[in-house]
């Protein structure tokens, strides 16, 4: 069985677990974790228009 | 004439080396978030058993390799480092010989990275036990 995922979905699967992760180990109370981990989703994802636009930019 | 500390609280590390600081890092590495569980925080336990099997599973279900020990290039070499951050589920693969698929596509190489990633997150989760068991993180 092969798991097919787009660029984008791929990109925000990544990003939802990692964010889970960084929230959790990088803070101490759980609000903090929660903000941590909800900014780090939102700079992924972010990041993936930025780079998107970026590129479709260099492409014209 | 300045006075001298007492010698045991000038020796006595602020945070002591307990037996839970020793194993919480083990048992989290071989079992994401176990490490966690162990030190009964188990929200965040949860939570990161979640993040790290669906990383490590979804990167196998892209036809991710999975890296074997290795001497040759630098990257192959990280790879493995990478991997093997999974702890149990490494093992796993390895046992059941999961990704061992010649993929060269795209998809592959995603998975290829989940696989890693996920072992590298394990990684700052079983530092992250060892933080709550020393007693420097609530």
């Amino acid at each position: 069985m092969t798991l097919t995922l787009t660029h984008f979905s791929a990109a925000v699967v990544f990003a939802l677990f990692t964010s889970i992760v960084f929230g959790i180990t990088q803070k101490n109370t759980a609000k903090e974790q929660v903000r941590y981990g909800a900014y780090c989703f939102a700079m992924f994802v972010g990041g993936v228009f930025v780079a998107g636009w970026l590129m479709w930019l260099i492409r014209r | 004439m300045p006075k001298a500390l007492p010698e045991k609280t000038a020796l006595a590390p602020e945070y002591p080396l307990t037996t839970n600081a020793i194993i919480a890092p083990i048992v989290g590495w071989l079992i994401p978030g176990a490490g966690h569980i162990f030190l009964k925080r188990y929200v965040r336990g949860i939570l990161l058993l979640i993040s790290v099997f669906a990383m490590f599973f979804i990167g196998l279900g892209m036809n991710g390799r999975i890296y074997k020990p290795n001497g040759g290039d630098i990257l192959d070499i990280l790879g493995f480092i990478g991997d093997v951050g999974a702890g149990g589920l490494y093992f796993l693969a390895r046992i059941m010989d999961w990704g061992n698929a010649l993929a060269a596509n795209a998809a592959a190489d995603y998975g290829k990275t989940f696989i890693i990633v996920a072992g590298l997150l394990n990684f700052i989760a079983a530092a992250d036990a060892h933080q709550i068991a020393l007693g420097k993180k609530p």
